[in-house]
């Protein structure tokens, strides 16, 4: 492995897929943290009845920062992380097909999260709830930074996602090994390539919602503004446009992983392969046709309401399809109960309970009486924390041998999951009653009449089971990346392609690239052995990898610095930021990725 | 696209089933975003516009419409030199692309200029975004939208120009061949894209 070191400039210059998608995931585990402290710091507040733990204004800044996190800087990146890794492999190419812009994906990521973060430190944090509604959003309302902060940082996540998502369509569609099929590419590379497609649509959505707020605070335009002829409910309809296809942005990377995982660990080809893959399919076009369920209590009318109730009853079939799908693979099957597959059968559990609370409020009659209540926090809680991350923890512990040539701690790995399981059902389950009973969302204390100190303290016990499990996960995860059994290239036995690749990979993937001539490669002995053959052995000349640039961190470091010159408020500080980019830009383009060094 | 366009465009990695090569299909993709943000800025107007109709005024009463039609007019000039410098490429005529490159980029510096000159008149007579500076015919509404779209769609053209200077610069440097022209057709596709949207932009800012 000439020319492949391992310096921590090596790293911040790297393009490589898979050293940037371990930054993304060990990234999104330090931001999954901080969210975590927020939930607790959420939880002690709601210990008992009108406690004063933290000021009401403190708790609007927790909440709003642990939802905006946990979607933007946790779970997205961290499918992201398992995007870059994984997909590569799974269609035998040895990188995305624009390794320069993954990694400026990457920076632009990192800064981004930064960028929202260091609002803490001018004592700014967004305080107006991850949805952000106008007009608490207005110069009139939110007099300080705090707004500002939040659809600046949101913004140049935005950016990052739409770059990722160009790269990994052409990635897919076009980088695929010889005999890769559409319809032969494994379930977690079809669900990238649907999640991909959701995130340069929708996001294009959330910038114009957040340059219409841009041009309401900065230049007094007031789109959002009742008092001056704006609208509202304009924000509502394109905050939701995006945000409920971010919903399916979050899940189904999740949905993929469990596909893959579940038939190695069931010893079954996944049972109804094309209708799983069109169940995704349908979920990423039906996801544009919801958003108004979060909006029946604004008044659209009946027929408006009529519509969206159905069309959001209609999402649950593709979805109900796919959990059908996954329970007839493990029928009859030989299940081994590692720990990425307690992971996938506890995706089913939770999320079919999220789901079913899902439809309850699809219901606009039923909906009315549970707005903003904690019975909503405890949906969406079982389809995210419960649904998304569990997917990704599955994959996890799946990909954990093939990132590092080493497995996950099993035991530790049990003791991880079970605690995960007990502290999330305890946190989020005793919700649904508090919800019913009342309890509001987003408000920092409850009455002691309301009569629901119990539940919030099932559920503050339940949090922190809940962080034990997250802290046994993060150590779990050191131990076994120093210290871990060692895996061989295929340890589960596995049938896709990146199971026929030396752990850890070397940098070019593929020795040669494999042709491929069914669904399942390396379940079949004789087109195993013709795959392992040229991936498996070492190549007299190694392939011409793209070089390694400094380009990416710079350009991502003066987009986030234009963007927080733009709030000094004066016109010709974001000038110097752009100019920076601007050069930025023209270095980049100079650069020739394949150029020969010392030539 | 040809083959063997396609394979100096990417070396890496043999053809999979879409002849089209890497830089093109991102394009593509990039420009789906695209379509989704106009879209977005365009849904909003329209919501805007039919909830306060009082806020805009008869076409032409505040915005000058002969002088932006003359706009229009050019850009879709620049189209045309686009396409031009594209089809010299492909003959491998250096001549013809430098030539045509350098009036496309011409053509959208002027569409700029005069958009810039445009502004600076009406923000003079009282047309600003802001709701308290407002002093124009209509509601600041009308104001607000005309700079949020415009604005972005003038963004896109300087940045096309820009890019297309980059291109002109490379081409001097005989970096394109009948065999390999990438950079012009992707340019190209922005180029027309941006062209597209502003026609739609026109129709519905200017005339409607």
């Amino acid at each position: 492995m000439s020319a492949h070191n391992n310096g921590i400039w090596s790293w911040i210059t790297t393009v490589d897929h898979k050293r940037i998608g371990v930054m993304y995931f060990v990234t999104a585990l330090v931001f999954f943290v901080i969210a975590g402290v927020e939930a607790l710091v959420i939880r002690i507040q709601l210990w008992r009845p009108e406690n004063d733990f933290i000021s009401a204004e403190t708790y609007s800044q927790m909440f709003t920062m642990h939802g905006t996190t946990m979607i933007f800087l946790v779970a997205m990146p961290m499918a992201v992380a398992f995007f870059n890794f994984i997909v590569p492999l799974q269609i035998g190419a040895r990188d995305v097909a624009f390794p320069r812009l993954n990694a400026l994906s990457y920076w632009t990521f990192l800064f981004g999260g930064i960028f929202l973060n260091s609002s803490f430190l001018f004592g700014a944090a967004p305080n107006t709830s991850w949805v952000a509604y106008a007009n608490l959003t207005s110069s009139q309302f939110s007099p300080g930074h705090n707004v500002d902060f939040w659809l600046l940082g949101l913004s140049i996540l935005g950016i990052s996602s739409i770059m990722g998502g160009v790269n990994f369509i052409t990635t897919i569609i076009n980088l695929r090994a010889p005999g890769m099929k559409l319809m032969r590419m494994p379930l977690f590379t079809w669900m990238t390539l649907v999640t991909s497609f959701i995130l340069v649509t929708a996001l294009p959505v959330l910038a114009v919602a957040l340059i219409l707020l841009a041009f309401d605070r900065f230049f007094g335009a007031n789109f959002y503004q009742p008092m001056a002829g704006g609208d509202p409910i304009l924000w509502q309809h394109l905050f939701w446009i995006f945000g409920h296809p971010e919903v399916y942005i979050l899940i189904l990377p999740s949905f993929g992983v469990i596909s893959d995982v579940i038939p190695t660990f069931s010893r079954k080809p996944l049972f109804g392969y094309p209708i799983v893959v069109y169940a995704g399919i349908m979920i990423g076009f039906l996801g544009w046709g919801v958003w108004s369920h979060h909006m029946f209590t604004t008044g659209l009318g009946p027929i408006a309401d009529a519509f969206f109730v159905a069309s959001t009853m209609i999402i649950a079939i593709p979805t109900g399809v796919k959990i059908c799908n996954w329970i007839a693979t493990m029928w009859g099957g030989q299940i081994r109960f590692t720990t990425a597959m307690l992971y996938c059968i506890g995706l089913l559990a939770i999320f079919t309970l999220g789901g079913l609370s899902g439809i309850m409020h699809a219901s606009a009659p039923i909906d009315l009486q549970q707005h903003d209540t904690h019975f909503v926090v405890a949906h969406f809680h079982y389809v995210v924390a419960g649904g998304v991350m569990m997917g990704l923890f599955a994959g996890l512990y799946y990909w954990f041998p093939k990132v590092t040539g080493r497995f996950m701690d099993e035991r530790l790995g049990k003791i991880n999951f079970w605690t995960y399981f007990v502290g999330f059902n305890l946190t989020f389950f005793p919700m649904h009653i508090s919800g019913i009973y009342g309890m509001p969302r987003r408000t920092w204390t409850y009455a002691a009449e309301l009569n629901i100190a119990l539940p919030n303290m099932l559920s503050t016990i339940g949090a922190f089971i809940f962080a034990l499990s997250a802290l046994i996960l993060v150590y779990t995860i050191i131990k076994s990346a120093i210290s871990g059994e060692p895996a061989g290239p295929n340890p589960w036995n596995a049938a896709t392609l990146e199971w026929s690749i030396p752990s850890p990979p070397p940098h070019y993937n593929f020795a040669e690239i494999p042709t491929v001539r069914s669904r399942e490669p390396l379940w079949r002995e004789e087109e195993r052995r013709e795959i392992e053959a040229v991936t498996l052995k070492v190549p007299d000349v190694e392939p011409v990898m793209p070089n390694s640039s400094y380009m990416p961190i710079l350009l991502a470091f003066g987009v986030a610095l234009t963007w927080g010159l733009v709030m000094t408020g004066k016109w010709w500080a974001p000038v110097i930021g752009l100019s920076y980019v601007g050069v930025c830009i023209l270095m980049w383009a100079f650069e020739d990725p394949f150029a020969r060094k010392g030539a | 696209m040809n083959q063997s366009a396609t394979a100096v465009m990417d070396h890496r990695h043999p053809m999979p089933g879409m002849q089209v090569y890497n830089l093109k299909l991102g394009m593509w993709i990039f420009l789906l975003s695209e379509v989704m943000f106009f879209t977005s800025l365009i849904g909003s107007y329209i919501i805007l516009r039919f909830a306060h109709p009082d806020h805009w005024t008869q076409p032409g009463v505040v915005l000058n419409v002969p002088l932006t039609a003359v706009n229009t007019f050019l850009l879709i000039c620049s189209s045309v030199t686009m396409v031009k410098a594209f089809a010299c490429i492909e003959q491998g005529d250096q001549k013809g692309l430098k030539l045509w490159l350098l009036g496309t980029i011409m053509i959208g510096a002027t569409f700029v200029g005069i958009q810039a000159y445009e502004y600076v008149h009406l923000i003079h007579e009282g047309f600003v975004p802001n709701f308290a500076a407002y002093t124009a015919e209509g509601g600041n509404l009308y104001g607000a939208t005309f700079y949020l779209m415009t604005g972005f769609h003038g963004a896109h053209v300087t940045i096309g120009v820009l890019c297309l200077i980059f291109v002109l610069f490379r081409a001097m440097k005989g970096a394109y061949t009948s065999e390999s022209y990438g950079g012009v057709e992707i340019i190209g596709l922005y180029w027309h894209f941006v062209d597209l949207v502003w026609i739609i932009l026109f129709t519905i800012v200017y005339l409607l």
